[in-house]
């Protein structure tokens, strides 16, 4: 990795940052397949964290990997499963194995995940994640109790531009920009005018946006996205593009849509980069990259 | 206030009565009458139940409150028919099997699940309100309660889950957060939405929970 996250993010350059999602079990050779396709086509890896509340091996342990094999990991934590005592340690471990960026999340609901009935925690939200983060960068843990050795990390939030109403969705965007957050990596995004006017709102703060890219497999995958997905809408001129497609073929014009989207946002400057979040497709964002006119910028 | 039950399946009701083959049924006047899972028609029809188990019912009663400290005096007045039971089936809530327990040295059993205390919003329809935090905060979130109303109790505004006025977890819950927006909005004091709410304290009253009056 050539730099660091938080350097690529200073350098003005356009971001591309990815995801993985760690192992059902112990089996982490995909995963590591996964980190070496990933790992120097895109600024930063995310690892999700137990994703959609199903339980898997955890996001600190996929970033330890992401580091071991030369990449440069984004640790995603979610407020779900963990209280107060639990995130810091957690934090601390992160930061002196050399992990510098952290996602903060609040997290699914347990009910919409694979473990229905366990217990949940949501002790802190989003925003008191972020804010606890700058209290321990300052030598203090949450109790108040002086740190013998502080964090320092890179750290980061997410925002949904196609939230309804909106201003709600503002509102705590703003307030997540307070608690520190350097960056945002936003729920899928396809409709770009809708997109332009969040961004807009979004210049007025100091801080980089990334657009999140999920890719289409299919209309009616846009279509159950649209109608099920929260904060996520279609518009109908992509999912008639995607039925368009002769058969067999729709994955690849969902790629072809992705790349032509990024592609937009890069050459408008509409935001400062693009996460790409492959939910299983991993394999296909060389080829997103490549649609893109991005994979000559391959990380060196 | 209204104490919030559900009735146990009668399978769950016969395996905790195993070995206890008389039953004297306590009843609750009060908020299982109101849910309809500890009241008069329901104590007479968890009576046949027994019956039909096999088990004898030695008698009956429903106490105006059961969580009342007057429980004492009903179970007093019934005392012989309690004493010729082996055990006792609380038709109340939690509450209500406390009570009973403080006063009779029997076997008590809850026949009803103790879910959550909260407000009939319409017939039958009964809705919690007050998780009982400790700290209330709805003088700052326009009388909705987030800790509550919201599925994960946040703080600080709606999660991504929200959608179009609704829970990511039921697509029939309101989320909490668009409500507190609309209403703050409304009142013209959304800055309150724009404050930072630091964690909440989780020790207020640290379990197991007691209060005095000085």
């Amino acid at each position: 990795m050539a730099q660091s996250f938080k350097e690529a993010l200073k350098s003005g350059k356009f971001i591309v940052t990815s995801e993985i999602s760690p192992p059902k079990g112990t089996n982490i050779e995909k995963m590591c397949h996964h980190i070496d396709l990933l790992k120097n086509r895109v600024d930063a890896i995310n690892v999700t964290d137990h994703q959609s509340s199903v339980m898997r091996f955890p996001s600190l342990g996929g970033c330890l990997y992401i580091k071991e094999r030369g990449g440069e990991p984004i640790l995603q934590m979610t407020c779900r499963d963990r209280n107060q005592v639990a995130l810091q340690a957690e934090l601390l471990l992160a930061y002196v194995r050399g992990i510098r960026n952290v996602l903060c999340l609040t997290g699914d609901s347990i009910v919409v995940g694979d473990h229905k009935q366990a217990a949940d925690v949501f002790e802190l939200d989003s925003v008191q994640l972020l804010r606890a983060i700058r209290q321990l960068e300052k030598g203090k843990d949450l109790g108040g109790n002086d740190l013998d050795g502080a964090v320092e990390f890179c750290a980061g939030a997410i925002v949904t531009p196609e939230a309804q109403p909106i201003e709600p969705q503002l509102i705590k965007f703003e307030k997540k920009v307070q608690a520190g957050a350097e960056f945002f990596q936003t729920q899928a995004i396809y409709d770009l005018d809708n997109f332009s006017s969040f961004m807009e709102h979004a210049r007025q703060f100091p801080v980089k946006v990334l657009a999140g890219i999920v890719v289409l497999a299919s209309a009616r995958m846009a279509k159950y996205m649209t109608e099920n997905v929260p904060g996520i809408f279609v518009p109908q001129d992509l999912i008639d593009e995607l039925a368009s497609a002769p058969k067999g073929e729709a994955l690849a014009k969902g790629i072809e849509i992705a790349g032509r989207m990024i592609a937009t946002l890069k050459r408008d400057r509409v935001c400062d980069g693009v996460h790409i979040m492959a939910i299983g497709r991993e394999e296909v964002v060389p080829d997103i990259l490549a649609a893109a006119g991005l994979s000559t910028e391959t990380v060196a | 206030m209204k104490s919030i039950t559900k009735q146990k399946s009668l399978e769950e009701i016969e395996q905790q009565l195993e070995g206890l083959g008389r039953v004297y049924i306590i009843g609750c006047g009060t908020c299982a009458t109101m849910t309809k899972t500890g009241g008069r028609e329901e104590v007479l029809n968890m009576k046949d139940s027994l019956q039909g188990l096999g088990k004898m019912v030695t008698g009956w009663t429903v106490i105006p409150t059961a969580c009342d400290e007057m429980t004492e005096a009903s179970l007093r007045e019934n005392n012989g028919a309690i004493q010729n039971a082996n055990c006792l089936l609380v038709m109340a809530c939690a509450l209500g099997v406390h009570r009973v327990v403080s006063y009779i040295d029997k076997p008590a059993i809850p026949a009803l699940d103790t879910l959550f205390i909260g407000l009939e919003d319409s017939p039958g329809s009964f809705q919690e309100v007050c998780a009982q935090c400790g700290h209330c905060v709805l003088g700052e979130t326009a009388g909705i309660c987030p800790i509550t109303a919201c599925h994960k109790h946040l703080l600080n505004g709606p999660c991504g889950g929200t959608n179009k006025g609704k829970c990511e977890v039921d697509k029939e819950k309101d989320c909490a957060w668009t409500l507190i927006y609309q209403r703050l909005k409304e009142q013209g004091r959304l800055d309150l939405m724009r404050k930072y709410h630091p964690l909440k304290n989780s020790q207020v009253t640290p379990r197991p929970r007691m209060t005095r009056i000085l």
